[in-house]
């Protein structure tokens, strides 16, 4: 796993949650609610007021009409409760935006930062090269040799035009490069600092407009339409103004807009009931809720917006921007909503093997002996051979030895008079002679002696390790015989998945020459901590895991069962991926994966949530429907859960929200009616104190839940995988349990309180 | 014995009687729809009729038939009611006048079987076994019909796959599904479904049925009009008629029109407390059953059992308020009496009595043996609440099953969006096309029930067709409404319907209250047709287990209570909470 430092680029908004750790228990959060932040917003909060923002959220609309009809009532009929109610409707509208406004605020601040990056970049264009040439330097572009250069602003670039960059300068467009290799800061869109190559040719030619070359020049081919940038995207993306309305956002919309119809219908059709229940009973006098007229347009406006699903709907938006907040702070770009609520249904996800599952290189796993020589000589003569072997493998063997036979790593400027042998092509291994080994080296006690007396007195010891035929080739080269075993031991390793290398060596010199091979260093794949649980999780949630790699079978199943993935894909091609992930697809599963080769892009493409890595190619990032600026492959297990976790927010808060209706109920009704019946009184079971300071407290109280729910919706509910019923059984207790009992207890709350306002209590 | 005791067992008997004809029924229903050969008479009527009864329709289609069936229902038995006194059997009435003509047609077509009129003093012969009796048939057939279509879409696979036995919900089943349900986006054949519903469920039961009513005591003669002298020397009027085969289609097919204007308190419809029980489980019986057919159709038998545990709980926990209510009343009559007795029939006795109505409010029948308007206010809210729980506990036959099938999808939504799922029953996604039927739904039969009722108090003219003031005034119109509305066609009583404007304002809210879902619901299915089903995996949530048959159940109670909660205050709550 690339795992990430969060260093930000200069002005930009911290990114919390970033470069979270694997394993324990995981929480897909966002960042906390700035009280300041609620204040920077209410200037926003109060432009969305204009019922032309607001129809597009229908009942806050209605809350906002309602609002307006009772300012009316107010003014023509001005009373303590008339006035106190009509403010905290239009506070309840104020809310409602003000989520909004918070949640727009904060990809605003990105937004921001971002736009530093996209400074007036003049660009070079080259005219008259062609691929293939080297890029021009500045001498032949100063004498005009070659090819000539026009400089132009970076939005007038097209899509195929040919950009010189030299180091220092400012990449000016999304491209690829077509020639030459170079360093690249790409901070300004990942925040990550340590810079990044890229080449001409393969699968790390990609780069983005707004990234600064540091060395080197190279000559990139826009592949972006004007305005079209990544950087573009990225910022309309933060700033939620090209946000469309996913799928589940609509059908959640109808649901509460039937609901809405239904509580309109109801209060509406309450008057005629009213007013006839008010006439037979003559004597009873005008109460601030009943009058011969019917229920007052205070009360019923009071009613309505207590009934309908105002918490949610006044969340819903935000819970939206929130939910791509929360993976751009990730560091993914996802390019549209769709591609995020897929992510929570995602059926099946494949995982590359490798820098996914493994880490990208195989390490030492174990050192097998042979013919009867100590497991101490051999870690010995392991990490001797290693010590100058910079290659992960090599590095692996030194750490190997040291935790699992306890010797110390020596730096190879302790030996004295050793010489290290490079691998090479041509004699498949690597190690090490030594002259005099006793004196430099601390020989594990009760090691047998190898040192024999050479020619001239001088101990000499050679150690090879390598590929099993070089170095058996190497041992019998010398005289030395080769045990039965080895063979057996080769080709297990071999069988498990593993490489083998054969450790030999050579004692003294000449004819007293002594080879013998000491074992065997398996190196294996070696899965990373903590993605069995991930995986297991996996199952949990429903979601099978399949690897996907170029290995054989055979490895490939030793690995799979080791991770813990449901399935594997072995001696994969980019059409095997492409061919299976239509086959679930004909199941009707949705598939999850990432690719960064331009060979990935048909199955990105296909898949239901393809996430692109930052590195790869530009193919594969148009194929795709998510980047991730990382490049991290797990990335994918988070881009899930946070999926899931935007749907359990809504369906969390709807249920919140239908649920405080019954409490609101046992307020109102007897409220307005027990003038009438007193037997309703016994309906009032919070005891409040008048009709007035009933109805007011359930407005308030209506009012101030959006608020006090704003950081949930934020932040996202709770999140922890585990199954459907066990997430729908915590999930119903907590929000909808709490959610009938929550406004009880709130509203008699407030009514202690606002029964001391004059006029009210 | 005393009189609870009795009611705890003719409970008892009643569920053990549905529990052991659950499976048989429910499986013998689904071997009607789901077989490929038509028996020779339905033949005969296809050929008849020129339908193809192997040509599939899509759910437009089968909603044109659905609705044009329903016209010609309508014309016919107006027309029929409207040249009464040109018929045979005439029994001397005129012809009935255009507004009840109207609302009787209405009322029958749609299987509420709302009567504005005294049966045995309005229709004749020729209008009863002609008219209302074979749409008694025909419109529980109908309701039956649709059911089935709707199951179909969720059983439905869009494109046959050939990896046979895999996927598909529950897994079980599955391979020989295609078979059953067919494959491609069609729900069935409506002519098909309405011709089997008739000639292999309704006839053979209801024949057998009527026969033991006979043998109960109920009677069936051709007789007109009978004046006998009395024990006491007076003079009496017996009318006799078809009464018995009326009487087993009334209740099988949930309709409650009856021959007499008391309905099920006469002793020629419902002679003994045994034909009283009977009668009882007659109208509970296919829509409980439906169920198991669902269950078969979409291959999870567990789907159907958990439905219908939902039914089950919701009636049960209903008759139990209700017959609480009739026992214990603070009353001085009933206290004095030992219970609610006033309106009910002292041959069946209080709790038999709130059975019957329980069983009829929850069934969408409007059959009574006792008066609704005389209960206790709350025990009256009870029949009330049932009607708006929108006759889905278990509901009338067919309707009960495709209204509860709606909640269920509901529900389905609410609890995907908490499992962080795009919400899927059975295998089927939920996006925003379904949950636009499904809402447009639960949407349609409150707001007619709640217009209604809100434009008849905001009438003067109509408000002085109550017969009582005040809150109980108020619970009988709405009372009117709601059963209109919601397909039952029991009254409360207490007002005078038999008016222009009731009968047109009541007509129109039954025509609604059963079209307007007919149709929503097979646009649903529709939908759902089209949907290759996605397989089940350990993050589906299992719609087959006791905690989603708790949220179903509690979601229908609160959508319920919320949007009738402010007229109920204002009715029946205002009345009986002291």
């Amino acid at each position: 796993m690339t795992t990430t430092t969060v260093i930000a680029p200069p002005g930009a908004a911290p990114r919390p949650g970033r470069g979270q750790g694997q394993g324990g228990p995981r929480r897909v959060g966002g960042g906390l609610l700035d009280p300041r932040q609620l204040g920077r917003s209410l200037p926003a909060a109060l432009r969305k007021l204009d019922p032309r923002t607001l129809w597009r959220n229908p009942v806050m609309l209605i809350v906002e009409v309602g609002a307006g009809f009772t300012t009316v009532l107010a003014v023509a009929d001005p009373s303590v409760f008339g006035w106190l109610i009509t403010v905290w409707l239009w506070l309840t509208v104020v809310f409602a935006n003000l989520a909004e406004a918070v949640a727009e605020g904060r990809g605003k601040a990105q937004a921001a930062a971002l736009r530093r990056t996209r400074t007036d970049t003049i660009a070079r264009r080259l005219t008259g090269w062609s691929p293939g040439q080297a890029a021009p330097t500045a001498e032949e572009i100063a004498a005009g040799e070659r090819v000539s250069v026009e400089e132009v602003p970076a939005p007038r670039l097209v899509r195929g035009d040919a950009v010189l960059v030299v180091a220092g300068e400012t990449i000016p467009g999304d491209g690829d490069v077509v020639e030459g290799i170079a360093s690249v800061d790409e901070s300004a869109i990942t925040g990550e600092s340590a810079p990044v190559i890229r080449e001409s040719g393969g699968d790390r030619s990609s780069v983005t407009g707004g990234t600064r070359v540091l060395s080197d020049r190279i000559v990139v081919r826009i592949t972006q339409q004007p305005g079209e940038s990544f950087i573009d995207r990225m910022i309309g993306l933060v700033e939620g103004a090209d946000r469309r309305r996913t799928p589940n956002e609509i059908a959640l919309n109808i649901l509460l807009a039937a609901l809405t119809v239904i509580f309109l219908l109801a209060v509406a059709t309450l008057q005629p009931l009213a007013i006839f229940t008010k006439a037979q009973q003559p004597a009873i006098p005008d109460s601030a809720a009943l009058t011969s007229h019917g229920i007052t347009g205070i009360v019923l406006a009071s009613l309505l917006v207590c009934l309908i699903p105002t918490t949610i709907g006044a969340l819903l938006s935000a819970i939206g921007i929130a939910g791509m907040d929360r993976l751009v702070q990730r560091n993914v770009l996802a390019m549209s909503g769709r591609a995020v609520e897929a992510a929570g249904d995602v059926n099946t996800l494949l995982l590359d093997k490798t820098g996914t599952i493994t880490f990208g290189n195989r390490q030492a796993r174990e050192f097998l002996p042979v013919g009867g020589v100590d497991a101490a000589l051999l870690a010995d003569a392991a990490q001797l051979s290693s010590l100058a072997d910079e290659t992960p493998e090599g590095r692996s063997v030194v750490v190997f030895a040291k935790d699992h036979h306890g010797l110390r790593e020596r730096s190879p400027g302790e030996l004295r008079a050793a010489t290290f042998v490079p691998f090479t092509a041509q004699t498949r291994m690597s190690g090490v002679d030594l002259v005099n080994p006793d004196a430099g080296t601390e020989r594990a006690a009760g090691t047998e002696s190898v040192g024999v007396g050479g020619a001239g007195g001088e101990l000499r010891r050679q150690i090879r390790k390598g590929a099993a035929s070089a170095v058996i080739a190497w041992v019998r080269q010398a005289g030395g015989t080769i045990p039965v075993e080895l063979g057996e031991i080769v080709d297990g390793v071999s069988a498990a998945g593993g490489t083998p290398l054969v450790v030999g060596e050579i004692t003294g010199a000449g004819s007293a020459a002594h080879a013998r091979v000491l074992g065997v260093i398996q190196l294996a794949d070696v899965v990373k901590s903590g993605m069995r649980e991930r995986f297991d999780e996996m199952r949990r949630m429903g979601i099978r895991t399949v690897m996907i790699t170029g290995d054989n079978p055979l490895t490939a199943k030793a690995i799979a069962q080791e991770a813990g993935v449901d399935d594997f894909l072995a001696e994969a091609t980019p059409e095997d991926k492409l061919a299976l992930i239509r086959a679930e697809q004909a199941d009707g599963k949705l598939v999850a994966m990432t690719g960064d080769g331009t060979n990935d892009a048909p199955a990105l493409a296909q898949a239901d949530v393809g996430v692109a890595m930052n590195t790869g190619t530009s193919a594969a990032k148009e194929a795709g429907n998510m980047v991730d600026l990382d490049s991290d492959p797990t990335k994918l297990i988070e881009i899930v859960e946070i999926g899931k976790q935007l749907l359990i927010t809504r369906g969390a808060l709807t249920t919140f929200s239908i649920a405080n209706d019954v409490a609101k109920y046992f307020a109102i009704i007897p409220a307005m009616f027990a003038g009438v019946y007193g037997g309703l009184d016994r309906l009032n079971i919070m005891r409040l104190a008048t009709p007035e300071s009933a109805i007011l407290s359930a407005v308030i109280f209506n009012a101030l839940v959006i608020v006090a729910l704003i950081p949930l919706a934020l932040r996202g509910v709770r999140y922890t995988p585990s199954s459907a019923s066990a997430l729908l059984s915590r999930n119903l207790s907590r929000y909808g349990l709490g959610g009938i009992i929550a406004p009880f207890v709130g509203i008699k709350i407030i009514d202690l309180l606002v029964q001391f306002i004059p006029g009210v209590g | 014995m005393s009189s609870s005791v009795a009611g705890v067992l003719a409970v008892a008997l009643l569920v053990a009687a549905l529990w052991v004809t659950y499976r048989p029924f429910g499986d013998y229903m689904y071997r009607v729809f789901t077989a490929k050969r038509h028996l020779r008479v339905e033949r005969a009527i296809y050929r008849l009729t020129g339908v193809n009864p192997d040509a599939g329709q899509r759910w437009g289609v089968y909603a044109r038939s659905v609705l044009a069936f329903s016209l010609v229902s309508v014309l016919l038995l107006y027309l029929l009611q409207r040249i009464q006194e040109h018929l045979p059997l005439n029994l001397g009435f005129d012809a009935v006048g255009p507004a009840l003509a109207w609302n009787t047609a209405v009322s029958f077509m749609t299987n509420t079987n709302w009567q504005a009129y005294s049966g045995e003093s309005t229709m004749g012969h020729t209008v009863q076994m002609t008219g209302l009796a074979v749409q008694n048939f025909v419109s529980a057939a109908v309701g039956i019909a649709v059911a089935i279509a709707v199951v179909r879409g969720f059983a439905r696979r869009r494109s046959p796959v050939a990896e046979g036995g895999r996927g598909g919900p529950g897994g079980r089943g599955a391979g020989s599904r295609d078979d059953v349900v067919g494959a491609g986006d069609e729900l069935g054949n409506f002519w098909v479904d309405l011709t089997r519903a008739v000639i292999r469920i309704l006839l053979p039961v209801c024949v057998v049925v009527a026969i033991v009513l006979i043998a109960g005591g109920a009677i069936q003669n051709l007789h007109g009009n009978r004046v006998v002298s009395t024990l006491a020397g007076g003079h009496q009027t017996i009318t006799g008629g078809p009464v018995a085969s009326q009487e087993a289609i009334k209740e099988f097919g949930t309709n409650g029109g009856g021959f007499y204007n008391v309905n099920s308190a006469h002793p020629f419809e419902n002679p003994t407390s045994w034909t009283n029980l009977f009668e009882i489980y007659l109208l509970l019986a296919v829509a409980f059953s439906l169920p198991r057919t669902f269950g078969r159709m979409v291959g999870d038998r567990r789907q159907g059992l958990a439905i219908v545990a939902v039914m089950a709980a919701l009636a049960l926990g209903s008759f139990a308020v209700n017959a609480a209510f009739q026992t214990a009343h603070h009353g001085t009559v009933p206290v004095a009496v030992g219970a609610a007795t006033e309106g009910t029939e002292t041959r069946f006795g209080v709790p038999d009595s709130a059975l019957f109505a329980s069983g009829t409010t929850l069934t969408s029948t409007g059959a009574v043996n006792s008066f609704h308007d005389s209960y206790t206010s709350l025990g009256g809210a009870t029949l009330l609440f049932n009607m708006m729980l929108g006759e889905v506990a278990p509901g009338g036959t067919g309707s009960g099953l495709y209204g509860m099938l709606v909640l269920a999808v509901v529900t389905v939504f609410v609890a995907g969006l908490m499992i962080g799922r795009t919400p899927e029953y059975l295998g089927k996604k939920i996006g925003s096309r379904e949950i636009k039927f499904a809402s447009l739904y639960f949407l349609a039969t409150p707001a007619i029930a709640l217009l209604g009722t809100g434009i008849a108090m905001g009438l003067p003219g109509e408000r002085a067709g109550m017969l009582n003031s005040g809150a109980h005034g108020l619970s009988e119109v709405l009372y009117a409404f709601t059963s209109a509305a919601n397909n039952n066609g029991s009254a409360f009583g207490g007002i005078t319907v038999n008016t222009t404007w009731y009968n047109t304002a009541l007509g129109l809210a039954m025509l609604f209250g059963r079209l307007l879902p007919m149709l929503l619901v097979l646009g649903m299915a529709g939908s759902f047709a089209r949907q290759h089903p996605v397989p089940a995996t350990a993050g589906t949530l299992p719609t087959h287990r006791p905690q989603f048959a708790g949220m179903l159940g509690a979601i229908a109670l609160i959508i319920v209570a919320l949007t009738f909660f402010p007229a109920l205050a204002l009715g029946p709550l205002a009345e009986g909470i002291h």
